[in-house]
């Protein structure tokens, strides 16, 4: 690294070391003419040491631990990822019929039997109780929000007179989904189950002590889910870090941007429908591909693995 | 040794109990009939102004200052039920000797909780934090402590066998309005020690026996006895009350929702401390109000109607939380009240308001080390009621699977955790018990919607040894009406009326699925499930058909996920 030395008149005797040449009328070839000054010798022998360690920026000092991990439910899906991580959030994304829905039941199974209480926002109402039990899921440990497109919420009565019925939006609380977004291919239907959503997550993670949070947006069209502000789901990482509750989001495609911290996506494996046994195959052993989209867990003394996808079967409840 | 607490002036500090910001101002309590009422009661600020008892309305117009109060006797109820409460934390054994007054049982106490003088001075403490002055009197008989406390202001104590030396000066009006229960014959007492020339209990108890019997009888005896403070007698004990209530009457109607919670924080503290002095806690708080009569617009329209109709009007809004664990946090309480008043407002103006509650045993939890993370049940609640202004009460909670046939047949139940918080840290820490077994549906044409225990205790072992998922249906709820063309008694083709891209050729088809149930009931269902593919995009998608039989119709109720 090339230096200079200025001998400024507000400071004499002390140089200004830059790492550029001040001129570059100034080459060093016209400076190593000169003859050598104790500044200069001072420099030389400080080039001639060994090079200091690099500075550590300060967004790398601080040494996060690593999330603990905890089973979904599917050995398989276990092996490729590792498990579910607390404290941080986990997406879920595929396409209709891929196999969302019924990975989503075995993780609440394996954390219902583990003792812990778990909360499944439902943006579409679409939970099915009955595929639930038939999964494992304790349902006196399963919270169920279901959210609905035409509820109006009671709206904050310190000034309103008692005599009336409730009137229009909460305002406990900003919904996040900007004005503009009203506009585009059907978010006008989802505006309100979306806004629903995004309080109730609120109220849920300050609230503490869930073991699992599932937010399904498994039906929410992809234009209208993306219209979820990014601001909203750094807000939900910031709450979920550093606490022991899994926060899984259920869609059809990533919306949640460098937030989250591992994206899987699922499919679904079916065998060709010319094949004349396949009718009989139509639900019995569905199975189910995943595949690693974005892993952001940090595992220093883990190599990284070299698998990214897998596969599992799933059985229907009546098939056994 | 029994301590007596006594409240003076005992209906007007059971206002200002109330109202404590009239604690620095005179109050004069007014009972009887407009335009005749008169002062019944008065602070210690308003005998310093020179008002007196039994002065009309009209006289006290002549102090600019003094604040007038309508005599309550809900506020005088509540008032003496915190009383006793704060009697009860300290005594097991207590009387409820007239309002404003109670005696206790001090015997044993003493290794529990101090010295006499100390127990004497948390007593009056307690007392004012329920928001009344006491006078505290502490002596070796229950008469002798009843005598002092109201004879004495601040705290007392007569040592055993001092009695008369301390009870000598009080003057013998204090006597004869604690133990005589007619005012007449008081009044007629009072004129004849007033003509012996006596006027202190001294001289009362220096008076030889059988001249004093011979004048007034065995009452007489008696009345010296307890001058002398050598009476003795056995407390009557009371028992614990059953329900805690606290009422405020208001003079003026109240039509928004920010007073009231002012009203109820503080009737909600008072009650929480009551049952906080007795080791007791909340789980149903009632919350009866009474509303202003309101009369039909049309007051021009026929006498009788109307009469009738304002008859029907509701008068008392009544709601009651129901938490599922008894709790005693007041600010709790509050917001769960405002969160529901803000989802059920009652509708008319309020006149009064009531709070009942019934105590229960307060919760108690073995914590350990090895417990899974739990919401805490008090903010639990609170998130909950949250939640439920959102998205609406009957759609947060948790949700139990009834024993019926048909088809998405759930109920939604209020999420309350804890009750199997104990069971899964059994289940953690001993192995698994074998669960019963449970007969499956025995034909794959018949596919039914079993109790819960059952589908979970089969294929939770399935699922387990499988360690893999079950498929999983998402529901459409509503159904989504479906026109579906048949080949062969076959669906071969269907089109979602509501969903434009659900539509097509459908690529395959299993079933038909018959069931059908509630014949004896008016809501009788039969239905024919079909499973179907659907190409979509780049891929296959399941869902479930469903035939109405009944109608004919054709629906569809979910999608395999």
């Amino acid at each position: 690294m090339s230096a200079s030395t200025v001998f400024s008149s507000a400071a004499t005797s002390r140089p200004f070391i830059f790492s550029l040449p001040l001129s570059p009328n100034c080459p060093e070839k016209s400076a190593a003419k000169k003859p050598a000054t104790r500044a200069d010798q001072i420099l030389a022998s400080a080039n001639a040491a060994p090079r200091l360690a690099r500075v550590v920026p300060a967004s790398r000092l601080d040494i996060r631990p690593s999330p603990e991990m905890v089973s979904s439910g599917i050995p398989q899906l276990d092996s490729l990822t590792g498990g579910l991580a607390r404290g941080c959030l986990t997406e879920i994304c595929g396409s209709a019929s891929s196999g969302r829905t019924s990975i989503l039941l075995r993780v609440l199974a394996q954390a219902t039997q583990r003792g812990e209480v778990c909360a499944l926002i439902d943006a579409s109402d679409a939970f099915h109780p009955a595929s639930a039990a038939a999964a494992g899921v304790e349902m006196s440990r399963l919270l169920w929000v279901r959210c609905e497109e035409k509820y109006q919420s009671r709206k904050h009565l310190s000034a309103a007179r008692l005599g009336r019925s409730a009137g229009d939006s909460y305002q406990g609380m900003p919904s996040g989904i900007s004005q503009r977004a009203k506009k585009g291919f059907g978010f006008s239907r989802w505006k309100s189950q979306l806004e629903q959503v995004l309080k109730v997550s609120d109220l849920l993670l300050q609230s503490n002590g869930f073991g699992m949070i599932a937010l399904d947006l498994s039906d929410v069209p992809v234009e209208s889910a993306r219209r979820i502000p990014l601001a909203s789901w750094f807000r939900f990482r910031r709450a979920v870090e550093y606490t022991p509750t899994a926060l899984l989001v259920m869609e059809q495609q990533p919306i949640a941007g460098s937030c989250s911290s591992l994206v899987l996506k699922v499919s679904a494996v079916r065998a060709e429908p010319t094949n004349p046994t396949a009718h009989s195959k139509l639900l019995d052993q569905f199975e189910i591909s995943a595949q690693v989209l974005c892993s952001r867990l940090e595992k220093q003394s883990e190599r990284k693995p070299m698998q990214t996808t897998t596969s599992f079967k799933s059985w229907a409840a009546w098939g056994v | 040794m029994f301590a007596c607490i006594f409240i003076p002036d005992f209906p007007a500090q059971a206002i200002i109990r109330f109202e404590s910001a009239l604690r620095a101002c005179p109050v004069a309590v007014l009972s009887g009939r407009p335009p005749l009422q008169k002062v019944m009661s008065i602070n210690e600020r308003a005998r310093q102004m020179g008002v007196d008892t039994g002065a009309t309305k009209s006289q006290l117009e002549a102090w600019e200052n003094l604040v007038l109060r309508a005599r309550s006797e809900s506020q005088e109820a509540s008032a003496h039920a915190a009383l006793l409460d704060c009697a009860q934390s300290f005594s097991p054994e207590i009387e409820d000797t007239a309002h404003g007054t109670a005696l206790l049982n001090l015997d044993g106490l003493a290794p529990l909780l101090g010295p006499l003088p100390k127990i004497a001075r948390d007593i009056a403490q307690r007392v004012l934090q329920m928001g009344l002055e006491a006078n505290i009197a502490v002596a070796s008989n229950p008469d002798a402590a009843l005598l002092a406390a109201r004879g004495f202001s601040g705290v007392t104590l007569i040592s055993d066998g001092h009695e008369a030396e301390r009870l000598g000066d009080l003057p013998v009006d204090v006597l004869l309005e604690s133990f005589s229960s007619d005012a007449v014959q008081a009044a007629r007492w009072v004129e004849t020690f007033d003509r012996w020339g006596i006027r202190k209990l001294r001289a009362l108890a220096a008076l030889p026996e059988v001249p004093l019997i011979e004048r007034l009888g065995q009452q007489g005896l008696r009345l010296q006895k307890l001058a002398r403070g050598t009476a003795s007698r056995s407390l009557r004990l009371l028992g614990p009350p059953q329900i805690f209530t606290e009422s405020v009457e208001l003079e003026y109607p109240i039509v928004l929702l920010e007073p009231l919670a002012f009203l109820l924080n503080r009737m909600l503290e008072q009650v929480c401390t009551r049952l906080h002095a007795r080791a007791l806690a909340l789980q149903e708080p009632r919350l009866d109000l009474e509303l202003a009569a309101t009369q039909p617009d049309d007051c021009e329209s026929c006498s009788a109607t109307r009469d009738s109709e304002f008859n029907r009007l509701p008068r008392t809004f009544t709601r009651t939380l129901r938490l599922p664990i008894p709790m005693l946090d007041a600010k709790i309480f509050l917001k769960l009240l405002q969160l529901d008043l803000q989802a059920h407002p009652p509708g008319a103006p309020i006149v009064k308001i009531t709070l009942t509650a019934e105590p229960a045993r307060p919760r108690s939890l073995q914590s350990g080390l090895f417990q899974p993370v739990f919401p805490e049940p008090e903010k639990l609640e609170l998130t909950l009621a949250r939640i439920a202004g959102i998205v609406g009460e009957d759609r947060v909670g948790s949700v139990e699977l009834l024993d019926t046939h048909r088809e998405d047949a759930f109920a939604m139940r209020h999420f309350a955790p804890l009750e199997s918080a104990s069971a899964s840290v059994n289940k953690v820490m001993q192995p698994e018990k074998q669960k019963k077994n449970v007969s499956m549906p025995t034909s794959m044409s018949e596919r039914e919607t079993t109790c819960q225990v059952d589908v979970h205790n089969k294929f939770e072992r399935h699922a387990r040894e499988q360690m893999s998922a079950v498929i999983a249906l998402r529901l459409f709820r509503p159904p989504l009406i479906a026109n579906v063309a048949l080949r062969e008694a076959k669906p071969v083709r269907m089109r979602c009326l509501q969903r434009e891209d659900i539509a097509g050729e459908i690529v395959w088809t299993a079933g038909p699925w018959r069931s059908s149930g509630d014949w004896a009931e008016q809501e009788g269902w039969s239905r024919e499930e079909w499973d179907i593919a659907v190409p979509a995009e780049s891929s296959l998608v399941l869902y479930r058909l469903v035939q109405d039989k009944f109608s004919g119709h054709w629906f569809l109720e979910g999608m395999y996920d």
